[in-house]
């Protein structure tokens, strides 16, 4: 029953890309006017408009278009920046990885804080730790990416200065430079993710320990630790799973604000230059991968939530 | 709910006809009345911007540039000369209008679709499933830059494009709230009297997910505001002159450590805006035991 | 029901309750839950502890084992556990009792194990804990403790999860996990609830092999009168908070010396007489909180003296008449307590049957399948198979089978909210509505059909609370089936004050939300929504289960008087044969979807039954129990949940299987006389001539 499962939910993550990647390809072929005459600019000639939209392949349907492109993405093929002429693969590459760097040191370090203030809050209700907790967190969600990272850069790279404010590094940067720039573009995405699932964590952790079987276990006479780690942790983690897979994906999207503030070279800063420069191929390439990531997260939490939920990987009595 | 006391032996609950008959209690806790306050000045002061500012918020003034707060401007100038204050009460007006037109769209077209969803299930249910979830996959402002990449960047591009990338989330909401109404015994009863969809949306499914409409509602406006501010300030929302908060500390971040007052206010203003959105969405859900969290996708 | 030969000593009282009072802060106010209540239990003894909604006793379990629901506060008294302060003690003794002298069996066994661990780990876990025991010696001893709780296959139940096991069986791991830190004590919290009839009987007789086994004390919390009975030698009635009545069980059954305990009795639907109980007016919700005794309003006996000063004190009971038992007393909380003693018995409170006018068919249902399964499985049957059923006008059909026997599909189906797979359901009798001759097929789904059709067949539901919209007016919900009837404004609002009063409710009542009425008073309004579509068939799905007993009476009293004022059909779906054998003219016994025996009410429960019906019947409780109702084996539980495709449904628990044709070949019916027909394969006389039915 299990490979039944895992088989369902990665067909279904497989789909769902797949429709996402049609969405994507037909918003953006949905300019409005011809795509070519937009790049040219209004004066050129009907020749050129025609030698570009041959070179570029506007003149086939848009259903065919799609297919080879998806059929070069199958290869790793996304197409050629039409700034840059460069395989989209290619000059995305190092941006990749520089927000791979991010987003890991964002993901170990500000889920394992938020689990534990979460559960913290959880069992401190109502009292000052959890008052604490749940008001910062309160604020965290309350401020867009932009306002922490400006207030992060005020506080600790103009008072401060222990940071730069902007990193000069470039796509081809190496993992030392990185590292010691890094820190307030993490710590700016940190704030805003950890503040979401701390608040999960915290409305898990109380239902569990307020539910019937923490109770039972509470008048067996075992004792706290034993209750919180066997009985309550296992199954106070399972709805917060979700909420960390949708917070790391959202981290792809999350970055493009903070790169941009802190000109940090990832994934985010390729994007808002690919829109400035109409930078189709790359665009798609990048929205796609966004889909991706949220689709993949979702499936490792979906069979995180199997491993630590039973009734998900046996089947149970119709009584 | 303790395991050790069933709720028919509770006898606070054992109703007496001493109760007053309240059809629907506001959720009255001081977070909510505070949330609810913080964003009723907000509005207030977007409209009542003319009469309350002290100067225009898009005259530039090149002799006044980059001055600290004074007698003269409260909050100081920004780098063209413009009065701070000024532009800080005008500044929401842009996000506001925008996010508003859109969450009341979301909601809209979010609840009418969930209900539809719950209520007949089958195959229109699957497939609207495997739609949304692909819409949900790709991240809100990736979305919302490919949109603006195709169709630019006007008004009501955005609040479309908004609505569209918000709405999956809503209608997994309405109809998980829905679904558990659906299969109560009294809308099984209304079924069969004979009654058609509207009239049991209307009568029997409306009245009991009001309360999570309400929760979403100011959710879902939180995170627009957050999303057309940081689409401004990423250039792309409201455009120059306008005075708008994202677009602000945009222009302003340069100068951070001459004028701080020029980034810090509107970001201030827009912190203001989003708890009180916050506040009340909690103590709206606190009331009706709603858990807002995990009903919630960003 | 065995009775260890036990001194009572108060000195070595393994619980003592001293004058508790508890209280729990609702809103602004302090509501009291629990008012100077004393209690006390030798080791080895068995105290039933009964009452209805809001008396107290969850709380007073809970109590028992040191625990506060969140908001609750005691105001006076103590409860120690052999010699100890549970309630005010340091948290290690707290844990210490917890750990080796209580166990506690929780109502609701299913959510109270957790998730996520095995079965078998959670019950090693305790032992490991109270006896140092290594992992591979806990887990032997798991088995054991499950061995001896009855559970089959012990040792590979041991590896199972919660959400493996069937109702029965989750309460048994619940038993055995109360078991594993070898109490002296042990506290049961409505323990048969929820559980089928003859899983109950099972685990009653669980706890009295136990009982005899290890010499434990029992304490047993329950609203069941029946299963109190069969265990416990001792029992405390409760009212509102306070014990009214205390004393042995036998006798206090027998002649009851407070008026609750009488009331309460003759509440009861009892298997023996048939008729329907009497019940007692109103509810716990008139209870008086400052003056005099809280059952005043509701007391055939009180007087003015009742209702002036304090709560009357438990007084021994001495009068004559009262058998008194050497060494155990009896006491009652009432100022009238010779009128009681001297009143009628209480079993000649029961309406009897009155002699029914069947009139014409009106529901007919020949061959009825309803399939959901989505593939079809060689291996199962559909839910619902081949059923016919007839229904008259003025006639009480009742539907019985335990969860899972497809009754609810059935009703359902006749409702317009299933589509049947195959077979004919036809509503017949249409000459109230003028021009109107033809038989309406009924296979349609509700909103296919005709208006007037609609009207004719409705729905009273289980649970009110979930069957009453609560945010609309009880008014509004009365007034939407008049409305589809065409009555409006001024016509509407006087047939809705009317259809209230027939229900016995006020015009009052029509302003209030759901949430402010008592249980039995939204049951009423589900009636009232019923009855104002002006309905000749009412399908009533398990209308009382879900009510307190003394509701129950006045509640089937209502049905009854509306079958007859209005002439109505009723197709009546219980699990409960009392209250069947009560209001039924006709009973139908399901199993899995099938038809196994059919017939007028006195014929079922009279004599020759199918297996599957003997099975029920000696599985019901009385409150006069005659034996030992068997080892509590959970071997009769049911262990399967889906039809077979072919051959008899009951062929895996029948003692009387004949191999090879059982399994193979669907039962023939065979005709007994008078319109009741068994369907078995084996011939009816030889079916065990020893089992007899109840006696009537």
């Amino acid at each position: 029953m299990l490979i039944k499962v895992v088989g369902r939910r990665l067909a279904y993550s497989v789909l769902t890309v797949l429709l996402a990647t049609m969405l994507v390809f037909v918003a953006l072929q949905a300019l409005p006017g011809n795509l070519a005459t937009q790049l040219l600019g209004k004066d050129a000639t009907p020749a050129a408009v025609a030698q570009l939209d041959a070179a570029l392949g506007l003149d086939r349907p848009a259903w065919r278009r799609y297919l080879d492109w998806l059929g070069g993405a199958l290869h790793g093929d996304f197409g050629t920046s039409l700034v840059s002429h460069q395989p989209v693969l290619t000059e995305a590459g190092g941006y990749l990885r520089n927000t791979a760097m991010l987003a890991g040191i964002v993901i170990v370090a500000g889920i394992t804080l938020s689990l534990v203030l979460g559960v913290v809050a959880g069992l401190t209700r109502d009292r000052w730790p959890d008052l604490a907790i749940s008001g910062l967190s309160l604020l965290g969600m309350s401020v867009p990416e932009f306002t922490v990272s400006t207030l992060l850069v005020l506080v600790f790279a103009v008072q401060l200065a222990w940071f730069p404010a902007v990193v000069t590094a470039g796509p081809t940067a190496s993992a030392g430079e990185l590292m010691q720039v890094i820190w307030l573009p993490a710590a700016a995405l940190t704030v805003v993710m950890a503040a979401y699932i701390i608040r999960m964590m915290r409305t898990s952790m109380i239902d569990v320990m307020a539910g019937e079987y923490v109770t039972l276990a509470r008048i067996r006479g075992l004792s706290g630790p034993r209750i919180l780690f066997r009985h309550a942790l296992p199954n106070a983690l399972l709805p917060t799973l979700n909420v960390i897979a949708i917070n790391i994906a959202w981290l792809v999207g999350g970055v493009v604000v903070v790169e941009s503030i802190f000109n940090y070279p990832g994934i985010g800063t390729l994007m808002l230059q690919a829109v400035h420069d109409r930078d189709l191929p790359v665009l798609q390439f990048i929205a796609v991968l966004g889909a991706a990531t949220f689709v993949v997260c979702n499936l490792l939490a979906d069979l995180a939530a199997v491993w630590l939920n039973p009734r998900l990987r046996t089947p149970g009595r119709a009584g | 709910m303790s395991v050790l006391i069933t709720p028919d032996s509770d006898p606070a609950a054992v109703p007496t006809g001493r109760a007053r008959a309240r059809r629907f209690a506001l959720p009255v806790t001081r977070s909510t009345v505070a949330g609810l306050v913080l964003v009723a000045v907000n509005v207030l002061v977007a409209l009542a911007a003319p009469l309350l500012a002290p100067y225009s918020p898009t005259q530039p003034d090149a002799l006044s540039a980059i001055e600290g707060p004074s007698g003269a401007h409260l909050l100081g100038t920004d780098q063209l000369g413009r009065d701070v204050l000024s532009r800080v009460l005008y500044g929401g007006r842009y996000a506001l209008l925008i996010s508003l037109s859109a969450t009341v769209l979301t909601v809209v077209i979010g609840t009418i679709l969930g209900c539809l969803a719950a209520y007949r299930r089958g195959w229109l249910d699957e497939i609207l499933m495997r739609i949304l979830d692909s819409i949900l996959s790709v991240p809100a402002i990736l979305a919302l830059l490919v949109v603006v990449t195709a169709l630019g960047s006007g008004a009501p591009v955005i609040i479309l494009a908004a609505t569209v990338v918000y709405c999956p989330a809503l209608i997994r909401v309405v109809r998980a709230a829905a679904l558990s109404i659906v299969g109560l015994d009294y809308v099984t009863a209304a079924r069969a009297r004979g009654e058609g969809f509207w009239p049991v949306l209307a009568r029997e499914i409306w009245p009991n997910i009001l309360d999570v409409v309400m929760v979403e509602f100011a959710m879902r406006a939180s995170w627009i505001v957050l999303l057309i501010s940081s689409l401004s300030f990423l250039g792309f929302g409201a455009n120059p002159p306008t005075p708008d908060w994202g677009l602000m500390v945009s222009e302003n971040r340069s100068l951070l450590t001459v004028v701080p007052m020029a980034t810090v206010a509107p970001i201030l203003a827009l912190a203001s805006l989003i708890v009180g959105l916050n506040l009340a969405a909690d103590g709206i859900a606190k009331a009706r035991g709603i858990d807002r969290i995990t009903g919630g996708l960003r | 029901m065995r009775e260890p030969a036990v001194k009572m000593m108060k000195s070595t009282a393994i619980a003592e309750v001293s004058g508790l009072s508890i209280c729990y802060r609702s809103g602004e106010r302090d509501v009291p839950v629990l008012r100077d209540v004393s209690l006390s239990l030798a080791p080895g003894e068995a105290l039933a502890i009964v009452g209805e909604s809001g008396c107290g006793k969850s709380t007073l379990a809970s109590a028992l084992v040191g625990f506060l629901r969140s908001g609750s506060r005691v105001t006076a008294g103590s409860v120690r556990i052999a010699g100890e302060d549970i309630l005010a003690g340091s948290a290690q003794t707290v844990r210490a009792l917890r750990r080796s002298q209580i166990g506690f069996v929780p109502q609701n066994a299913g959510q109270s194990l957790t998730p996520s661990m095995r079965v078998g780990a959670q019950v090693a876990e305790v032992l490991r804990m109270t006896r140092k025991l290594d992992k591979a010696a806990a887990r032997a001893e798991a088995a054991k403790l499950f061995a001896q709780v009855r559970l089959p296959q012990p040792d590979a139940l041991v590896d199972r999860y919660p959400h493996q096991l069937s109702g029965g069986q989750q309460q048994r791991v619940a038993v055995a996990l109360a078991l594993a830190g070898q109490p002296r004590l042990l506290v049961l919290d409505e323990p048969t609830t929820g559980l089928d009839v003859v899983t109950q009987a099972g685990v009653l007789a669980l706890f009295n092999t136990l009982r005899a086994e290890l010499g434990i004390a029992l304490v047993m919390v329950s609203h069941d009168l029946g299963a109190v009975a069969t265990v416990c030698e001792r029992i405390a009635v409760m009212y509102a908070g306070r014990v009214v009545e205390t004393g042995r069980t036998e006798p206090t059954f027998r002649q009851p010396s407070h008026p609750y305990t009488r009331g309460l009795l003759s509440s009861v639907a009892r298997i023996a007489a048939p008729g329907l109980p009497a019940g007692m007016p109103g509810s716990v919700a008139d209870a008086l909180e400052l003056s005099g005794c809280a059952f005043a309003p509701r007391c055939e006996f009180a007087q003015d003296s009742c209702t002036q000063g304090d709560a009357p004190e438990l007084v021994p009971v001495t009068a004559e008449g009262a058998v008194a038992v050497q060494g155990t007393a009896r006491y009652s909380a009432c100022l009238r307590l010779p009128e009681v003693l001297a009143a009628p018995a209480w079993e000649s409170e029961v309406r009897p049957r009155r002699p029914r006018e069947r009139g014409e068919p009106l529901l007919e249902v020949s061959g009825l399948t309803v399939d959901y399964r989505r593939r079809p499985d060689p291996h199962t049957g559909p839910t619902v198979s081949d059923v016919d059923l007839v229904v008259h006008r003025g006639e009480v059909v009742a539907l019985v089978g335990e969860s899972g026997s497809g009754k609810s599909t059935i009703a359902w189906t006749v409702a317009g909210l299933r589509r049947p797979t195959s077979g004919t359901v036809t509503l017949l009798d249409r000459a109230t509505v003028p021009g109107e001759a033809r038989p309406a097929d009924l296979t349609r789904t509700a909103a296919r059909r005709d208006p007037a059709v609609r009207r004719q067949v409705q729905l009273v539901f289980q649970n009110a609370a979930t069957a009453l919209n609560p945010r609309r007016t009880v008014g509004d919900a009365i007034v939407r089936p008049l409305r589809l009837r065409g009555l409006r404004r001024d016509g509407a609002v006087a047939a809705r004050n009317q259809v209230l009063e027939g229900v016995g409710l006020e015009p009052g009542h029509a302003e209030r939300l759901p949430g402010q009425l008592s249980g039995g008073q939204q049951q009423r309004v589900g009636i009232a929504r019923a009855i104002a579509g002006g309905p000749t068939l009412v399908l009533a799905d398990e209308v009382v289960s879900a009510l307190d007993v003394s509701i129950q009476a006045s509640v089937l009293r209502l049905l009854d008087d509306l079958r007859e004022e209005h002439h109505l059909g009723y197709l009546f779906i219980s699990h409960d044969l009392a209250v069947v054998r009560g209001i039924a003219d006709r009973v139908v016994v399901l199993y899995l979807g099938r038809v196994c025996e059919e017939g007028p009410v006195e014929k079922v429960y009279g004599g020759a039954n199918h297996p599957y019906t003997r099975l029920l019947l000696a599985s019901v409780l009385s409150t006069e129990p005659d034996g030992a109702p068997g080892t509590g084996s959970a071997a009769d539980e049911q262990p399967e949940s889906a039809p077979p495709a072919v051959g008899c449904p009951f062929r895996n628990r029948c003692p009387h299987r004949v191999e090879g044709l059982c399994d193979q070949e669907t039962p023939p019916w065979q005709e007994l006389g008078d319109g009741h027909r068994i369907r078995c394969h084996v011939p009816v006389a030889d079916l065990s001539a020893a089992e007899l039915g109840v006696r009537a």
